[in-house]
């Protein structure tokens, strides 16, 4: 296999199937080595990890604020992601972390042409549909996200890498309450 | 020892954003690259078609673990500088529920949504509003939910305290799992390949 074939490994059924994609996705194991990498270099740099909930949480936290400051102050979930009113809330790593992924994501999307208004769904279920599971989802991660104290990123990768306790018990619920579910919403996907 | 640098003063909280933000283009590129920005190539993991959540996380995780031990060991890194969160048992495994049947039914997690928003994904969108709402719910009942959030607390435990094995076993222990596991999905990918060739022909 010449190294060219190795970078564009994808099983040719998958390809099919999934027409939005112009060019082939890189092999799994090598992006997970640049993944882990570039965890790695923020350990090494930043003496902390990888993250994305958090930065929605202090988006969250922020918008109360704005509304309803009191109500804001009073709830130490809020408060935690507020700081100590010295700088703006949103001058925070994780924010600045996301904005680097949603570029990064674009980057990418734009080298291999996959960039494109389009709507992520099996055939056998209408857009609205999808939206409003969409929406049921996302609300599910947001809320799981914050009682397990970070998402698949700062929980799963960061605290998974670190043998974090915790983080391994959270990984293995993750897998098992989404296979546990599968089932129910495969008209979604397949 | 000189790294994390950040914590030994190299340089201050405002270059740190930058950093954060030239980590994260390195963050986002290689989950779009991964294929990670398409919800179906992520729901198609827990259908068994399609394992790139698994290898994927895996991989990174296997990487950066075996880096940081070594780094430490070489005496490069002070591991106890790298911030390592506490652990929740009980509250930590019910939110890691809650979000695996969150990703199956919306497709995403919160990062790869990100991914996913920057390449057009319209279903991101509508996803990204569920978490933002998701934790405006938590947020209003964690007064009501605080008993529960900081139950089984175990303090900074990791697998090697907690199982008192040596932390070089543990990683070699990881590796032999996910060499294994990276086995068995590869074969597990072949078969049902095969099954659903097998079909479409009938």
């Amino acid at each position: 296999m010449s190294i060219k074939e190795w970078f564009s490994h994808h099983h040719e059924d998958n390809v099919k199937e999934h027409a939005l994609y112009p060019k082939h996705y890189w092999n799994s194991y090598l992006v997970g080595m640049g993944l882990g990498l570039v965890l790695l270099s923020a350990f090494v740099i930043m003496g902390r990890g990888l993250g994305a909930s958090g930065a929605l949480s202090t988006v969250v936290a922020v918008s109360v604020n704005e509304v309803a400051p009191s109500h804001a102050k009073g709830n130490a979930f809020y408060e935690g992601y507020l700081g100590d009113g010295t700088q703006s809330p949103l001058k925070d790593w994780l924010v600045f972390e996301v904005l680097g992924l949603i570029v990064g994501g674009f980057i990418s999307g734009a080298i291999a042409g996959r960039n494109k208004i389009a709507i992520e769904k099996g055939p056998n279920i209408t857009k609205k549909k999808r939206f409003i599971f969409a929406f049921i989802g996302g609300s599910l991660m947001g809320f799981g996200a914050k009682m397990a104290r970070g998402c698949t990123s700062g929980q799963g990768l960061t605290g998974g890498a670190m043998l974090n306790l915790g983080s391994w018990a959270f990984l293995l619920s993750v897998f098992a309450g989404a296979y546990a579910t599968a089932y129910f919403v495969r008209r979604q996907w397949i | 020892m000189i790294a994390p640098f950040f914590k030994f003063g190299y340089f201050n909280s405002e270059i740190g954003l930058l950093v954060a933000f030239i980590i994260g283009i390195g963050f986002g590129f290689f989950l779009e690259r991964g294929g990670f920005g398409s919800a179906r190539l992520l729901a198609a993991q827990f259908y068994f078609t399609d394992m790139r959540v698994f290898k994927v996380m895996f991989t990174a995780i296997v990487t950066a673990m075996v880096g940081l031990f070594y780094l430490s060991w070489i005496g490069f890194v002070d591991l106890s500088l790298v911030y390592l969160g506490d652990t929740y048992l009980l509250p930590q495994a019910v939110g890691g529920l809650i979000l695996g049947i969150g990703f199956v039914i919306g497709g995403y997690c919160p990062g790869t949504s990100g991914v996913a928003i920057a390449t057009g994904r319209l279903d991101a969108i509508v996803y990204s509003l569920g978490g933002f709402f998701g934790i405006f719910v938590f947020g209003e009942l964690f007064p009501y939910m605080t008993n529960f959030y900081y139950s089984t607390h175990l303090g900074k435990e990791n697998l090697p305290s907690f199982f008192d094995i040596n932390y070089g076993l543990v990683i070699l222990l990881v590796i032999l799992i996910a060499v294994a596991g990276f086995t068995a999905v590869e074969w597990g990918e072949k078969v049902m390949a095969k099954k659903r060739s097998g079909g479409e022909n009938a």
